[in-house]
């Protein structure tokens, strides 16, 4: 290994040292704030180092790692989203009981899997990244242990996760038996060489994609999100939608680009399906939800859907396009959600987790600010102009009416209509007047005013970028396409 | 430049409305009035200055007044493009005039939470002047957006009693087609982006691109879809008794008045010009709905006992006239629509001022609970039948003019669709005089004491006669300001390919 490849593996190694660094210094002190700074140093230090592998990028370190600008400016979004999610954790954990230090560990260790993820080239790392992010958020999920719903929603994680590994690790076992390579671009070269449709071949790739469908709940492997969701710490709610999906969707994405995978029409023609059902499940299904999180997780499955839109133009117009508009949706979504769930996160207390929506009642009168900032944060899933989801839609727009894919579009469009109608029902519900009586058991005031103040500058700055991107995105737009243009 | 701030002042004074109320409860309308005035000076001061602007091809009538460009996204060819001709010009001063009415009517109706009231009603106002000022398609859907979600917080926070389903409805209704037509941009965009190489998305551009026939039909589509929903014509019209009914006074003269308006704007500016072949094979269905239209909704507004919804449904009937005027495409039925679009808006907005004034004494918009108001309210009666026959189309107001160059119009193309639709003109005297017998004659129903109008609702419908008499007595004022964007349109879709 030379220095190059040293140096713009250093983000890795960074934050392996600072998931070491934390593990040592739980064993030698407990304190929450501590290990907290020293988790929140890691990911920023980590950060850092990535402006040294950019310089260096791309670099093929080892031939597990591909380190390039794709992977590295995903690598950063998922820090940052890390860097947000700790600080919503940092205001929702430290009045629980029990010992909270590791949760910081199991969130340092979860960015570490999901950035090999996404710079996997390799089916090893491939495998790798997925199963230390996975474990990692078995644990998460399940972190308030005395509650049942944490346990039974990770219980529930476990199974499918581990039902789904075992469809990613045969549908690795196929390909490979048939073309003998685990590196992405020899199962390129492989492909290029067929004259004709591989059945061996086509259905470990099936398989494969089965697999991350169940990582990125995509209809019919959707089952277990809103469960999840609604289980978890709300934190961890937005952490899973977030870094887990998107860490999975830039590898699919990547290791289709790579194999040239879409020179099958047919597994087009899957992933069409797959679209469909999830875009038009996941909204209809979230019309009949009473739970914010339940619906958001819905919300999530169809955002899912839309981004296949976008990775399905990729077989028709220039993989670049397509690369531009998954990555400023990625960022657009992940924002959002953050935002969304920070919401929930920071009005729950440490008895009641605040998912029904007869919580929100009446909040634009009694947290003015909070209940703006989630309206949105809504309006931005919504796609409505002015957020930075409305420039994500219009990507997928974009990419979706360049590839001619009119039968995905209309089923986008009919996803938006019925996802407005659940978004402006919360935001219909926070409008509402409460009467005095019917404040919620524990009025959550108190402790949103006094020291949640971590959790409200994070969603003070999201809020601000949210319209930023949306107003301005001209910035983004040039940093992911000088990103996108090198991915091939 | 000025033409940025006409936007950027409603802003602006929309969240220093909603600051003000810290300050004082009752500050925000007064923040509100002082932003219109302002905004209106400004219009003023750039009508004066006017000096035409060169754009597109140099021979062409040349009709526009203004010009600001600045670019935006410049990946995509987005630049924030606004130009200001006739058109658009007498439009953004209705919007003004209705401004200040919303405010007016929505005095002592708003007591709660005024500020974000207030905020509201002036980014709703910043949207449909951006809207009319919008010559850049993505510019035009972002404004197009923009005016819906402030209004549906209008609908659903200060509504009525079944607000929250008509805003909801309002808001999927417009977004849902507001999508088809981002779709047809979109669309656009990249065909002409296959012909010359470079992304834009500039009207003045798009103006020339060649599309297939079979594109241009279904892109047309999409535009018309959307401007026809929020204009409405019948097919889609059914979320606008609903929001119309449900919203607060000032909302309903935002709505009726001007909002409707831009989708009419749309058709004209957009749709033609931009598909003028798809247009014109389009124009008898289109024709066709716009006759449906006037008669069906106008049978509608006959059968309804609710005062705000029956005149919901006359304002869906007038916009038939709209829709036939334009798509006949000749200057007199053009110019028809234009005198329309504009007495209207003052008439629907006098209407529902006095519907808003009504409830607010009587606490009910049932007619049938009305009925011999002329004994205790002689000066609002007066003002209501005045309001009323204008509506019905009495020469010598407004909606006559409009109305009757219409229908000449219409009649040089279609003389069957033109006699279907003259028969509103006999159907609308029914509803109207209907009003003005169960509620204005008949036995008093309502014995307690009932204040007339005071000084401010008189000093503001009496600014809407004043207007409403002025543009059917002197329609040709708006008719000059108009009449070089007609040209100009007309010869656009002459010479294109």
């Amino acid at each position: 290994m030379n220095v190059d490849q040293l140096l713009s593996l250093s983000p890795l190694l960074l934050l392996a040292t600072a998931v070491i660094t934390v593990m040592l210094c739980i064993a030698m002190k407990r304190n929450f704030l501590f290990i907290s700074s020293m988790a929140t140093a890691g990911i920023i230090l980590t950060f850092l180092a990535l402006a040294i592998a950019w310089q260096k990028a791309p670099v093929q370190a080892t031939f597990l790692l591909r380190v390039d600008h794709y992977g590295l400016f995903f690598m950063a979004l998922l820090l940052l989203a890390g860097l947000a999610v700790l600080a919503l954790c940092h205001d929702y954990f430290k009045h629980r009981e029990g010992q909270n230090e590791e949760l910081l560990l199991l969130l340092l260790s979860a960015l570490l899997g999901a950035s090999v993820l996404v710079s996997s080239s390799h089916f090893a790392t491939f495998f790798m990244g997925i199963e230390i992010l996975s474990i990692s958020l078995f644990v998460l999920i399940s972190y308030p242990l005395r509650q049942a719903r944490p346990l039974e929603a990770a219980i529930k994680y476990l199974l499918l996760s581990g039902v789904s590994s075992a469809f990613l690790l045969m549908g690795m076992a196929l390909i490979y038996a048939q073309c003998g390579e685990l590196y992405f671009s020899g199962i390129g070269d492989y492909i290029a060489r067929q004259t004709a449709l591989n059945a061996m071949l086509v259905s470990g790739i099936i398989l494969i994609v089965a697999g991350l469908g169940f990582k990125l709940s995509l209809a019919p492997f959707h089952l277990w999100t809103p469960d999840v969701y609604q289980g978890a710490p709300a934190p961890i709610s937005a952490f899973i939608a977030t870094v887990s999906k998107g860490a999975v969707f830039v590898l699919l994405l990547r290791f289709f680009i790579n194999t040239d995978s879409f020179s099958y029409p047919r597994l087009l023609h899957v992933f069409s399906i797959i679209a469909v059902l999830s875009i038009l499940l996941g909204n209809l299904l979230a019309l009949l939800q009473d739970d914010v999180k339940r619906i958001l997780a819905y919300s999530a499955i169809a955002h899912i859907g839309y981004l296949l839109v976008a990775l399905i133009a990729a077989g028709s117009i220039a993989p670049a396009l397509a690369v531009e508009s998954v990555s400023f949706y990625l960022v657009a979504y992940f924002i959002t959600t953050i935002g969304a769930f920070g919401v929930v996160s920071v009005l729950s207390t440490v008895p009641t987790e605040a998912d029904n929506l007869s919580i929100y009642r009446g909040l634009y009168w009694r947290q003015p600010w909070l209940a703006g900032i989630f309206t949105l944060m809504l309006l931005s899933l919504a796609g409505i102009p002015f957020t930075a989801g409305f420039i994500g839609k219009f990507y997928i727009f974009t990419s979706a009416a360049e590839g001619r894919l009119w039968g995905l579009l209309a089923a986008v469009i009919a996803g938006s209509g019925l996802g407005l109608y659940y978004y402006l029902r919360i935001i219909v519900i926070m409008s509402l007047n409460t009467p005095e009586q019917t404040v919620p058991i524990a009025s959550p005031e108190p402790r949103e005013s006094s020291n949640a103040w971590i959790s409200t500058t994070t969603l003070v700055s999201l809020t601000m970028l949210l319209v930023w991107l949306g107003i301005y995105p001209e910035i983004l737009i040039n940093i992911i396409q000088s990103v996108s243009y090198t991915m091939q | 430049m000025i033409l940025s701030f006409l936007i950027a002042i409603l802003f602006l004074g929309g969240v220093l409305a909603w600051c003000s109320e810290y300050w004082h409860p009752d500050a925000a309308r007064w923040v509100a009035i002082l932003t219109l005035i302002i905004e209106a000076l400004l219009l003023l001061g750039q009508y004066i200055d006017a000096e035409p602007v060169v754009m597109g091809s140099p021979n062409m009538p040349q009709n526009w007044l203004a010009d600001y460009y600045h670019t935006w996204i410049p990946r995509f060819g987005i630049a924030f493009h606004l130009a200001l001709d006739g058109l658009s010009l007498l439009l953004i001063a209705l919007t003004i005039l209705l401004g200040f009415m919303a405010v007016s009517s929505s005095w002592t109706e708003i007591g709660q939470r005024q500020g974000f009231f207030y905020f509201n009603l002036l980014i709703c106002l910043a949207g449909i002047v951006g809207v009319f000022l919008a010559v850049d398609l993505f510019l035009l859907f972002f404004f197009w957006e923009l005016m819906l979600v402030p209004m549906y917080f209008l609908i659903s926070i200060w509504g009525h009693e079944n607000r929250s389903y008509a805003a909801v409805k309002f808001f999927i209704f417009t977004q849902v087609s507001g999508l088809l037509m981002l779709l047809a941009i979109v669309v656009l965009v990249l065909i002409n982006h296959h012909h010359t190489g470079v992304y834009s998305f500039d009207y003045f551009t798009l103006l020339n691109t060649e599309l297939p026939p079979r594109f241009a039909f279904w892109l047309m589509l999409g535009f018309f879809i959307a401007f026809t929903v929020k204009l409405p014509a019948v097919p889609f019209h059914t979320w606008l008794p609903d929001a119309h009914t449900q919203a607060p006074t000032g909302g309903s003269v935002i709505l009726a008045g001007i909002m409707l308006k831009t989708g009419a704007y749309g058709l004209l500016r957009f749709v033609i010009p931009l598909f003028p072949d798809a247009a014109m094979q389009f124009a008898p269905i289109a024709m066709t709905l716009g006759a449906i239209n006037v008669i069906y909704a106008a049978a509608m507004a006959f059968a309804q006992s609710d005062m705000k919804r029956l005149i919901a449904y006359t304002s869906v009937s007038h916009m038939g006239f709209i829709l036939l005027g334009v798509f006949s495409w000749n200057i007199i039925g053009l110019q028809g629509a234009v005198i329309t679009m504009l007495a209207h808006g003052v008439s629907a907005a006098a209407l529902f001022m006095i519907a808003g004034a009504l409830q607010e004494r009587l606490h009910t918009r049932e007619i049938g609970r009305m009925g011999g108001l002329w004994a205790i309210l002689p000066r609002l009666s007066a003002l209501t039948l005045l309001f009323a026959i204008a509506s019905l189309g009495l020469p010598g107001l407004g909606n006559f003019i409009g109305e009757f160059l219409v229908l000449l119009g219409a009649f040089k193309v279609n003389v069957l669709l033109t006699c279907v639709a003259a028969l509103g003109l006999v159907l609308a005297p029914l509803y109207a005089l209907l009003v003005i017998q169960k509620a204005l004659h008949g036995p008093l129903q309502n014995q307690a004491p009932l204040f007339d109008v005071n000084r401010r609702e008189l000093t503001s419908l009496g600014l809407l006669t004043l207007v409403t008499v002025w543009l059917g007595l002197h329609p040709g004022a708006v008719l000059d300001i108009s009449d070089p964007v007609l040209q100009w349109e007309m010869q656009l879709s002459a010479v294109a390919p």
